[in-house]
């Protein structure tokens, strides 16, 4: 019985999936991205990212144990040789497919599988990310404090929030044309101005 | 072997297939150029796709 065999014969017998699935990779290694239908290409997937894995250990047995997978000598030195190389410091997850649309045809669900390292538009804005998010931490931090300040402060500093809420510089001023504060209040505007440095 | 014993009527195979429906596409607008695009799908008409360029030639799309 074939409970739980959660395995994609693509329609062929199995040694016409391997013949087609060696190809495949061969092809992905040499090219680093091919064009093929959604279910190939998880297929492959499956295939390939072991090999690749693999491939981080350069020994002759590795080599041919690739070998025997994809069956193209080409293939397997520029995968030693180059691809193992870009591919060392990432754990896993080397391809990426990104959906097509449907073929016109049989309107199969086409897609591009590519190796993840050798996109560089993909990569370059991942770090450009990281940088957006920082801004908005430290963006909060400067937010929290001033709320409390105008909780604390009550009814004589209604007229303030307005100015503070649209511009930092303005706050300063503000406090100084007030008549005198009360000395507990003169040590939270401090705060503040710290806070806002 | 076991047959059915009545023909299935129209109305009762009609009324069995009233759910056999088609579903719309999801689609959504391309955040790069404005052109609607299908869910999970890269822009056909300008290769981004989640706010990054993934394709820059057009001969693969």
């Amino acid at each position: 019985m074939r409970h739980g065999k959660k395995f994609n014969h693509l329609g062929r017998k199995p040694a016409h999936r391997k013949a087609m699935l060696s190809n495949m990779a061969a092809s992905l290694i040499l090219h680093k991205r091919i064009k093929t239908t959604v279910a190939k290409a998880k297929a492959l997937k499956l295939y390939v990212e072991p090999l690749i894995t693999k491939s981080k250990n350069d020994t002759t047995h590795s080599r041919r144990v690739v070998f025997s997978y994809l069956k193209d000598k080409y293939a397997v030195t520029e995968l030693f040789r180059d691809i193992s190389e870009k591919v060392a410091d990432r754990p896993g997850g080397y391809t990426r497919i990104l959906r097509l649309g449907n073929r016109l045809g049989d309107n199969a669900e086409m897609c591009m599988i590519e190796l993840v390292d050798y996109n560089e538009n993909m990569l370059s804005e991942k770090t450009t990310k990281k940088k957006a998010s920082r801004r908005r931490g430290k963006k909060k931090s400067t937010d929290t404090p001033k709320v409390e300040a105008t909780t604390d402060t009550k009814v004589e500093e209604v007229k303030e929030e307005k100015p503070k809420a649209k511009a930092n510089k303005a706050e300063p001023k503000a406090e100084k044309s007030e008549p005198k504060a009360e000395k507990s209040e003169k040590k939270d505007s401090k705060e503040e101005k710290k806070d806002d440095k | 072997m076991a047959h059915p014993k009545r023909k299935i009527s129209k109305q009762r195979k009609n009324k069995r297939r009233t759910h056999y429906k088609a579903s719309f596409v999801q689609l959504s607008t391309c955040s790069n150029c404005g052109a609607t695009v299908k869910y999970h799908t890269v822009c056909p008409e300008c290769g981004y796709y989640r706010g990054k360029l993934a394709i820059e030639t057009k001969e693969v799309l």
